[in-house]
């Protein structure tokens, strides 16, 4: 979606207005602003974290803040809800496996797949290619909504053409099949745009010599292009890793009832729904739940901006 | 071992066999493929690699969204086709007036308050000494997935019966200003609405600050040294300089958080479920197709959806393509 985003950030020489704004317009109610806006936007989540850590009789009586006037912690709501308890019998710990298996494959599945068909795009062209490339731009912004129903009848009850079936119906209960699948198909838009745009500035000139020594396409991708993407490939799979943990859409659609394949996000959307009165142990759930994808983001923020600054457009 | 440990080994198992098997296939393509030489090596390769995708996009997307498309005009059970029914529902119902009003509301003030919020950050942040710790943490909740989102902010909006102590946070600023008896802000009607966009928002105003700053800091020195040269200064220098270099960067993000908050779906589910006059497009196209098992109005309103995300993509492309001519 935003090239021009993506040639700005080429053009940007650092620091370069930075320091001269910064002369010019440096004032400390800036700077108060900010801190102010920082604060505001902590505060919910630390109110959730401290939450999370008090006695169900404490949590439930008067706000967190005041834990720093009665002094009670407790890592108790946390084996409650991790393994299931009195107050919500069932525990999280099956989801937060669920969401792991789901997760893993649903980010390297489509990463292989899109980065292949990248490579064909950018460096192999054909008749026609265009046409694919630019329907892959084109699909990132039809709306998930509108590939549920088919697609889910689709699993369900395969492709048959006069009786004879051409897919035949997939995965079963239990499994997660549907889910890997969903996530590959609605990801490739997305992946193929951004690790295209990215190889297809890879200079032309490292690829002659391999083609001089009579190497192929197969072996130029494997040996050339694909270590060389590396950076595109990570801010990818981190941008994929996020938006299939966070997922709640394709997860109740393909594994809405079925408590043996879905993620962490149906679990507590449900238990906020019967449970939500139970502040301490959702509150604990709710942390479990975030706090993967918030060692991701601290650990790997570099990478995800850059993925984002490159296109951000998802169904 | 307990049945949780087996259970688990299970899964990993099932994991492990599937991308064993996708990644050997894969090699052995990759092998077979690279045997081959003269004519046929290129078209080979060709199919190899972009085969699977077309396929999957094919499958996954192309075709679904036709079908869609024909049902939306197809009765509840995906039979008879019935005309322009469904639409007329969607467009005449009383209960969608008030969602499609709801989803208007979404897409107009959510883009322009994060999009807003985040360029004044992103200006003053610029300017700040220490700017990567403010930067992370209102970026952070971008990690956060919307229901998770949606626990935090409730717990924000939380309610008590008057008289006892208050649990929300925002009840207890409440009374601060004196309010003696914080209402349950979830329920008030057309209100509430405004107090969901807050949690898209805080999620979103990250994006938009990181994004845009990065806009700000690609303007080139010498057009700014320039500009104050000529004596431009503080806000005269951000309308005349900053605004019109970063335009293309700022249409894309407000068409980014456009067309993700028109199928915004999650955050209204978990908060309300739609009651209390708070649903919204998205939403109501999952409870007709998943809940209420009615094909013809899901696929109407998964349409209209579609139908709305087009003319933000063409404006997008318009303004791109007016960006790159210059």
């Amino acid at each position: 979606m935003s090239a021009s985003t993506v040639q700005e950030e080429k053009a940007a020489a650092p620091e370069a207005v930075s320091s001269a704004v910064r002369r010019n317009l440096s004032s400390p109610w800036a700077s108060f602003f900010v801190i102010v806006i920082t604060i505001l936007w902590t505060i919910p989540t630390f109110g959730l974290f401290v939450t999370s850590l008090r006695p169900s009789d404490k949590a439930n009586q008067n706000g967190w803040w005041n834990a720093f006037v009665d002094h009670t912690f407790t890592a108790d709501n946390y084996s409650q809800v991790i393994t299931g308890g009195d107050v919500i019998p069932q525990g999280i710990e099956q989801f937060f496996i669920n969401s792991l298996i789901i997760t893993i494959p649903a980010v390297l599945i489509p990463l292989a797949i899109a980065t292949m068909a990248a490579y064909a795009l950018a460096w192999i062209p054909f008749r026609g290619s265009t046409f694919i490339f630019v329907t892959c731009f084109a699909l990132q912004v039809v709306p998930l909504q509108m590939a549920l129903l088919p697609l889910l009848q689709l699993f369900n009850k395969g492709w048959k053409v006069n009786g004879v079936s051409i897919i035949p119906p997939i995965g079963g209960h239990g499994t997660y099949y549907q889910l890997w699948i969903a996530h590959t198909m609605f990801a490739l838009p997305l992946a193929i745009f951004l690790i295209h745009n990215f190889m297809s500035q890879i200079p032309k000139d490292l690829m002659e010599a391999a083609v001089m020594d009579g190497a192929g396409h197969l072996r130029i991708f494997r040996t050339i292009v694909l270590p060389l993407s590396i950076p595109a490939i990570a801010s990818f799979a981190i941008f994929q890793f996020l938006w299939v943990w966070n997922d709640l859409l394709v997860a109740l659609t393909f594994a809405g009832g079925n408590d043996q394949v879905a993620p962490m996000t149906v679990y507590l959307s449900n238990i906020k729904g019967t449970y939500g009165s139970a502040l301490h142990l959702v509150t604990a759930g709710a942390f479990v739940s975030i706090l993967m994808p918030l060692v991701v983001f601290f650990a790997l923020q570099r990478y995800f901006v850059r993925g984002l600054l490159a296109g951000s457009v998802k169904g | 071992m307990s049945p949780f440990m087996i259970e688990t080994l299970d899964k990993f198992q099932q994991m492990g066999t599937a991308l064993a098997a996708f990644f050997g296939v894969l090699l052995l393509v990759f092998y077979l493929g690279s045997k081959t030489s003269g004519r046929i090596q290129t078209p080979t390769a060709r199919l190899v690699m972009l085969g699977p995708a077309v396929v999957l996009l094919t499958a996954g997307l192309v075709v679904p969204a036709i079908l869609t498309t024909i049902s939306s005009f197809k009765d509840a059970n995906n039979r008879k086709f019935v005309g322009l029914a469904n639409f007329n529902w969607v467009f005449t119902n009383p209960d969608n007036l008030v969602t499609l009003r709801n989803t208007a509301l979404w897409v107009i003030i959510t883009p322009l308050v994060s999009t807003g919020l985040g360029l004044l950050l992103a200006v003053l942040i610029d300017r700040m000494k220490r700017e990567s710790i403010p930067k992370s943490l209102i970026f952070m909740p971008m990690a956060i997935s919307f229901v998770g989102a949606s626990i935090i902010w409730s717990l924000v909006y939380e309610y008590t019966e008057p008289g006892s102590e208050q649990i929300g946070l925002l009840s207890q600023l409440a009374m601060l200003f004196h309010v003696d008896n914080p209402p349950n802000w979830i329920l008030i009607p057309f209100w509430n609405n405004f107090l969901l966009m807050v949690i898209f928002i805080w999620i979103q105003v990250g994006f938009a600050m990181v994004v845009l700053s990065a806009a700000i800091k690609a303007i080139p020195v010498d057009v700014v040294e320039a500009a104050m040269l000529d004596g431009a200064t503080g806000g005269r220098l951000f309308r005349s300089v900053t605004i019109p270099m970063i335009r293309g960067t700022l249409v894309v993000v407000l068409t980014t958080i456009m067309i993700g908050v028109l199928k915004v779906f999650d955050i209204v589910r978990t908060m309300t479920n739609g009651n209390f006059g708070t649903q919204v497009l998205a939403n109501e196209m999952y409870a007709q197709s998943f809940v209420q098992f009615d094909a013809g109005r899901g696929s109407a309103l998964a349409v209209v959806l579609f139908v709305g995300v087009i003319p933000v993509v063409i404006y997008n492309i318009i303004q791109l393509r007016r960006d790159h001519a210059r």
